[in-house]
């Protein structure tokens, strides 16, 4: 006969064998902060050095700097997303699971498909002159990847996703504010996520 | 209380078969090899263990091809997933009978 511990002890393996198998959990908070100050220091960059700020949605002036701008944007994409997957692989292995298991799979198809699409979008309009709209697109488009992977793991990134996709509406109306609260949602949104998932997991 | 001892599916006495269920309840479907990381068990003993929920009609087995490597994959069948349910309510019994 089973006793009620081994019930419990069932139970409980249920849980968690449900959890792991169907969300990744090592997705680290430290590379939400590290996301956050990358793209901090390229919103200054673009500014300062290109002196890129779209007051139009039609905007030309930079199209002289879109190379290096666009370098730039690419550099800080690769820093974040290798910061993202050095640190959550870390976090993985001290907790002796794989990075690549059935979960993260889902969360990174979960998230590249709104990404792509959005990225293929805002690179015609670009190319369309477009640039005022790279703002409000990069942030609702990324706000739809985070509110659709966060189903693949912890259940907080859906409420930065809603956030950023709010801000990316908003500065598509504010257009001369498109950098600023571009830096709003990247920076300080992830400063501020990451931190807290810091201290709420991993300490 | 006797009623709900009953209930519980011998089929899920082991753990591993209880994690495969577990596993395969939330997931359409899974392969060998993510199962075998879940479960952190060797091949041999998962491979048994597969082919029993198998003959219990509990999971069904799905053959393909990725980049010509053989790919299995097990989904939960609808049998499985009642029986499943019925062993998870006869836990939840159990453990309320005897507080």
């Amino acid at each position: 006969m089973k006793s009620e511990n081994e019930s419990l002890n069932d139970l409980a393996e249920i849980r968690s064998m449900m959890e792991r198998s169907s969300k990744f959990l090592s997705l680290s908070g430290l590379s939400g902060i590290m996301a956050g100050i990358y793209a901090l220091c390229g919103t200054y960059l673009v500014y300062k050095v290109y002196g890129f700020n779209p007051d139009r949605i039609s905007y030309t002036a930079g199209k002289n700097n879109l190379p290096g701008i666009v370098f730039l944007a690419v550099v800080i994409l690769i820093l974040a997303i290798g910061t993202a997957v050095f640190l959550s692989y870390k976090s993985a292995h001290n907790k002796g699971e794989k990075i690549w298991n059935p979960a993260s799979r889902q969360l990174v198809s979960g998230m590249a498909v709104p990404l792509l699409a959005g990225g293929v979008l805002i690179l015609l309009f670009i190319l369309k002159g477009l640039m005022g709209l790279i703002a409000p697109l990069t942030l609702i488009f990324y706000g739809i990847s985070l509110y659709n992977a966060s189903r693949f793991t912890i259940n907080e990134l859906k409420f930065l996703g809603l956030l950023q996709i709010l801000l990316g509406l908003i500065s598509a109306y504010f257009i001369e504010y498109g950098l600023i609260i571009w830096a709003g949602g990247f920076g300080i949104l992830h400063i501020i996520y990451g931190t807290y998932m810091y201290f709420r997991y991993e300490r | 209380m006797k009623v709900s001892i009953e209930k519980l599916n011998k089929a899920f006495e082991s753990r591993i078969r209880l994690g495969i269920m577990s596993a395969l309840a939330v997931n359409d479907s899974l392969d060998f090899n993510s199962l075998k990381v879940l479960l952190n068990v060797t091949d041999g003993n998962l491979a048994s263990h597969l082919k029993g929920l198998e003959k219990e009609k509990y999971i069904a087995v799905k053959k393909s091809f990725i980049n010509r490597k053989p790919n299995t994959k097990y989904i939960m069948t609808k049998e499985g997933k009642a029986a499943f349910n019925d062993h998870l309510k006869a836990l939840e019994k159990l453990i309320k009978n005897q507080k």
